[in-house]
């Protein structure tokens, strides 16, 4: 499926978004623990941002995702509300969980974006049953669970993927493979080469793609996200990426110089302006200008977190019933 | 003659909300062709379609999860686990997501998680447990173990029109032994409060699920003797409708509290702490729990019995206990 330029662009700036957000919520921690107010763990998606705007940005707004606990990207991709976000991240009641929750409690269901998760493959099986409505309810729309490779060796992982091959329910599932679960490489974690050959036993298609070329992610989640809303069921692909930050704030880098290296010069957001500059016409001011954009944004987003009271400590108790 | 056994009651508050609401669906494992491993749903799928009765492959963690996420979305899924003990494979999901995902998220999550529980069907330990403590320690999930057929249908009906995570507990040795006459018109119990079974001045029997029938022999064994016992059954054990225990123990001033489950972390000691802390001045006598013994299940017949608390049990302490 070609893609047109101004749907390029369009792509560029989620993935610019995405990319200032995380590294503004960075700056902004890193000058809270600096100023004794610990604000908890920050796990950034930079370097990772081709896989949520190329999943993304082929998904209908009725098409539901599930996240995992690296999941500012997914949010944003899916069209979450940038103060909201800014807002949650900090703990303030305007937030898009009313502060309640924090970066790994995200959850907007007006535009289908069914929540980050801080359980590691917790999220899998939650995918079931958005899947399944759709099948019951006799709706088209499909629903996206990402997570990465070391929530493959979760039960959940098992549980979800079979139930959905099984059943023949419409799901995508995306395994983000950045090489680290946490600490862990992923040869520890799998003993195959990829994470999609798994896929063979459940008996559904796998494919592996570069996750950091956002055209190459689309290209695959167009034809896994057809063959959900056709009633052929579940796909798994496996985007192979590579975080440029440690696992959260507080664990400090482990990961070898050589390899951090090689994979930042493949960055997802460097090399899609590349190729957008050199075979689609893009003149570095289009690219200047939607960057000046995202910044204004991001900026305005900071001002309302900061200008948002924090949540009144009366209401604890409230919310946890209907 | 009575005629509903607590099964079929379970049956009919299922069949009928489903009749109700076109959102009910039921999930589990053996549920839909062949009717429920205690035929709980026997005949749901012939008349409300696969779409509506879904079998699934035996992941609990997969069912629970798969009606967390369709009643994100307005749908009201009662998932069953083919025996209590099954529930800790979907444990995850309960306690980190049914439970808070309104409360982290502002996600309601209306489903119900019926379980069969329950000892005295010699199932040994995996197949008799009692897990409903677990559940009551985790905020956000409502717990309920209803002992009568009449709770059992009236309350099944509550859960599945509630608006937040609800675990069923069906006493499995009721299934078949309880019959009762049901009222004909439509009914529903209310969760979140006791029921007075019987009324009495000298003593309260605080219970629920399967024992509030060894407490009711026992309160028949003490008639006998002269003493008036109250039996107090909680029906939902969380949250605990403390007004209707406390106003029992403040009239009769005297408390056990009996429950099948094993002693420590029992939901025992969480009422006998409100009932010390506010209705201290009331009591003529420590409030004592009966449940028990701090062990698996065991299967052997006299290894079982002996686990299980009985009227006989019941009755020996409450003797102490009315000469204190």
């Amino acid at each position: 499926m070609a893609v047109d330029v101004e749907e390029m662009l369009r792509l560029y700036g989620l993935m610019v978004r995405i990319r200032n957000f995380e590294l503004k919520m960075v700056e902004i921690f890193t000058a809270r623990m600096k100023a004794g107010d610990f604000p908890g763990a920050l796990h950034t998606y930079c370097g990772e941002e081709a896989i949520a705007v190329g999943v993304c940005g082929v998904l209908r707004p009725d098409d539901y995702v599930f996240s995992t606990h690296r999941g500012h990207g997914h949010a944003l991709a899916k069209g979450a509300d940038l103060n909201k976000m800014v807002a949650e991240l900090n703990g303030r009641a305007s937030g898009l969980s009313r502060g309640f929750g924090g970066s790994m409690h995200l959850y907007d269901p007006s535009i289908g974006f069914m929540g980050t998760t801080g359980v590691v493959g917790g999220n899998l099986p939650l995918c079931l049953g958005t899947a399944y409505a759709s099948v019951a309810l006799g709706g088209t729309f499909v629903t996206v669970a990402f997570f990465g490779e070391g929530a493959a060796s979760q039960g959940s992982f098992h549980e979800s993927v079979n139930m959905a091959a099984v059943m023949r329910w419409p799901v995508v599932y995306v395994c983000e493979n950045n090489l680290y679960a946490a600490t862990t490489h992923v040869a520890v974690n799998c003993p195959l080469e990829n994470i999609a050959d798994r896929a063979k036993g459940y008996g559904i298609p796998g494919a592996v793609v570069d996750g950091n070329d956002v055209l190459a992610v689309r290209e695959a989640a167009v034809e896994a996200i057809e063959r959900a809303r056709s009633g052929c069921g579940p796909t798994l692909i496996e985007c192979k990426t590579y975080r440029h930050h440690p696992h959260c704030m507080v664990i400090p880098e482990h990961r070898p110089p050589k390899e951090c290296r090689e994979w930042h010069a493949k960055d997802p957001i460097e090399s899609f302006a590349a190729s957008l500059m050199r075979i689609h016409a893009t003149t570095r001011d289009t690219l200047d200008a939607i960057e000046a954009r995202e910044v204004g944004l991001l900026e305005a987003a900071v001002k309302f977190m900061r200008e948002s009271p924090l949540p009144d400590p009366a209401t604890v108790g409230d919310y946890l019933w209907a | 003659m009575a005629t509903t056994t607590y099964l079929e009651a379970i049956r009919e508050g299922l069949w009928e909300e489903m009749e109700r609401d076109p959102n009910v669906f039921c999930i589990g494992e053996d549920i839909a062709v062949y009717g429920g491993a205690f035929k709980v749903t026997a005949g749901f799928l012939e008349h409300f379609g696969e779409k509506r009765v879904v079998d699934t492959p035996i992941s609990e963690s997969a069912i629970v999860g798969a009606a967390i996420g369709a009643g994100f979305i307005g749908l009201r899924p009662v998932a069953e686990m083919q025996f209590a003990d099954f529930i800790t494979c979907g444990f995850d999901q309960i306690v980190n997501f049914a439970a808070k995902c309104r409360y982290r998220w502002g996600a309601g999550v209306p489903i119900v998680i019926r379980a069969p529980s329950g000892g005295g069907v010699h199932g040994g330990p995996f197949h008799s447990q009692n897990p409903e403590a677990w559940f009551a320690h985790v905020p956000g999930l409502k717990v309920l173990c209803p002992a009568t057929a009449y709770d059992a249908k009236g309350l099944i009906k509550s859960a599945i029109r509630d608006n937040d995570p609800v675990l069923f507990f069906e006493h499995k040795a009721l299934y078949r032994r309880i019959k009762e006459d049901l009222p004909e018109q439509e009914y529903t119990v209310p969760i979140g409060k006791a029921a007075i079974y019987r009324d009495g001045t000298d003593l309260s029997i605080i219970t629920y699920g399967a024992m509030l029938y060894e407490a009711s022999q026992a309160a028949g064994d003490l008639a006998a003797e002269g003493y008036s016992v109250e039996i107090v059954d909680l029906r939902t054990v969380f949250p605990l409708d403390e007004e209707t225990v406390l106003a029992s123990v403040r009239k009769t001033a005297r408390a056990i509290v009996l429950h099948e489950d094993t002693l420590t972390g029992g939901i025992g000691g969480e009422v006998v702490a409100r009932i010390t802390e506010k209705a201290f001045e009331y009591l003529d006598a420590p409030v004592v729990r009966i449940a028990a013994p701090d062990t698996p299940v065991p299967y052997s017949s006299p290894l079982e019995q002996a686990f299980l608390p009985t009227a006989a049990k019941v009755t020996a302490k409450a003797r102490w206990l009315l000469q204190y």
